[in-house]
């Protein structure tokens, strides 16, 4: 096996064209359980954590953008007043231990259908930005999940940074799981309220092969939600909501949980997290974020 | 592939390190230092936790090569010389210790939760180690030790 330590994204870059095959390696958490367990032997290691421009993140004219190296721990600390739904989605991932190792970009470049940045991203209209020695290019998040743990990265490309706006509105994340700490995802839903465009996001988790966006659900509710009057919420439009969230998602049976009891989950997740998010938008908080 | 890294504020050196290998595995096989226990190998139960760099991670969860050149503090590293730390002390005192097989990992992630807020809440306590299993103390004395360590730190400084 090699072990390849680029020390700048150049280098990172001309390593993943030598070396297409070469497996990239940032928190390791989940490369490494693959490799205790043998399931996966490869036979090259591209070590991203030398890095430095993975782990920062800077703000211009209003988007975030977001080094792929950066933990779910700093999410949480340095971004969690801008990006209020992916700090939710950061906290329930793993443990202190996880949280301090893993990274949004290994998140992405695993691209489970449980990955918990992935509802938030896709809620929030996220563009994934990779980058090769050809070039570089973004890609929506919502283009960005291709299969079951595949993704749009051609062989000899990496996660660069991920582009987001800074929350206008509230937004709200909701993950069933067996406790608290450590689960994954029998399924999760993410919510995020654009006020200025009168637009609501949304991301299904665990509920089918990929990520992804309920879209009838959030035209019905754009257009139903009282965005200047801030009426209370009508129960009929929660009901209709959470429906169409279950009826977006295509989830199995597995040991989680059955497909069933997943869409009953989230129609519920999405009632109630499109309750709390509508009455913080009627309470006016956050809203000159 | 040969390792050069800093453990317990030792400059250490490893030869024919397997590129795949986990500094958890280096640090017990080859190094000899045995404090960090591996129970699970897939991050799941803490046993392993070291600071790399002074943040708290799964020793098993972290390539050999990424800790090349870096520093790693293990459980070996907390006491001063014969002298105990007080997180070390207060497990002893609190009895939250059976087996003792997830006891280095329990004493360096409460290590690292004192440092950063001395005065936790018992929320803030079970959330800090929500990643640290024990099969045997039930937690409670788990929970005494921290509650005895913090206030024992607090003391301390004033
Ligand atoms: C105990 C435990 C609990 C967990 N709990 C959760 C949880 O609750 N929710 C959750 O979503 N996940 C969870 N995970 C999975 C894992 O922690 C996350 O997926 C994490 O985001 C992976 O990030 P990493 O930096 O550790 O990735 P790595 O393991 O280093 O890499 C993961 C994948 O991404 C690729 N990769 C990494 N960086 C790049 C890049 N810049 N460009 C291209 N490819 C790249 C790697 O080649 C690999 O295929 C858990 C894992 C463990 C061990
Ligand atoms: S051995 Fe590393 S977390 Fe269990
Ligand atoms: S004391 Fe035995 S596992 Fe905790």
């Amino acid at each position: 096996m090699d072990f390849l330590r680029p020390a700048t994204w150049r280098e990172a870059l001309e390593a993943k064209a030598a070396h297409p095959d070469a497996t990239p390696i940032a928190g390791g958490t989940d490369v490494m359980v693959e490799i205790n367990f043998d399931r996966r032997r490869p036979d090259v290691l591209l070590d991203l954590t030398r890095v430095p421009e993975l782990t920062t993140w800077s703000e211009t004219d209003g988007v975030l953008r977001i080094g792929a190296g950066v933990p779910y721990a700093r999410l949480i600390d340095e971004l969690g007043d801008r990006l209020p739904g992916l700090a939710i989605a950061s906290r329930t991932v793993g443990s202190p231990q996880i949280r301090n190792r893993g990274t949004l970009g290994g998140n992405l470049g695993s691209a489970s259908p449980a990955g918990d940045a992935h509802p938030p991203l896709l809620a929030s209209d996220a563009r994934i930005e990779v980058e090769s020695v050809r070039g570089t290019r973004t890609v929506p998040v919502a283009e960005f999940f291709t299969g079951v743990k595949r993704n749009a990265l051609a062989e000899d490309e990496l996660i660069a940074a991920v582009h987001v706006a800074p929350a206008s509105g509230p937004q709200q994340f909701s993950k069933v799981g067996t406790r608290n700490a450590m689960v994954i995802a029998v399924c999760t839903f993410a919510i995020a309220l654009h006020p200025e465009q009168q637009r609501v996001g949304t991301g299904l988790g665990s509920a089918a092969p990929t990520p992804r966006r309920a879209r009838d659900a959030e035209e019905f509710l754009s257009a139903e939600l009282d965005w200047a009057g801030r009426r209370p919420l009508a129960e009929s439009v929660a009901q209709r909501f959470g429906e169409l969230v279950a009826q977006a998602s295509s989830p199995i049976d597995d040991v989680r949980g059955t497909a069933d009891y997943r869409r009953h989950a989230l129609a519920v997740m999405a009632r109630r997290t499109l309750s709390w998010v509508w009455e913080e938008h009627r309470s006016g908080r956050q809203e000159c974020a | 592939m040969r390792l050069r890294f800093t453990v317990n504020g030792q400059p250490h050196e490893a030869d024919d390190v397997w590129e795949g290998e986990s500094l958890l595995y280096v640090l017990r096989e080859r190094l000899g230092l045995p404090g960090s226990k591996n129970a699970c190998e897939q991050g799941e139960c803490g046993s392993c936790t070291v600071y790399l760099d002074g943040v708290p991670v799964c020793a098993c969860l972290v390539a050999a090569g990424q800790a090349e050149g870096r520093e790693v503090r293990t459980v070996e590293g907390l006491a001063d010389g014969e002298r105990l730390d007080p997180v070390q002390e207060a497990f002893v005192e609190a009895g939250a210790v059976q087996c003792g097989f997830c006891t280095p990992g329990l004493l360096v992630q409460t290590h690292d939760l004192l440092a950063r807020r001395p005065r936790p809440s018992d929320a803030e306590i079970r959330e800090a180690l929500a990643g640290n299993l024990c099969r045997c103390t039930g937690y409670e004395k788990i929970m005494d030790a921290v509650r005895l360590a913090a206030q024992r730190t607090a003391e301390a400084r004033t």
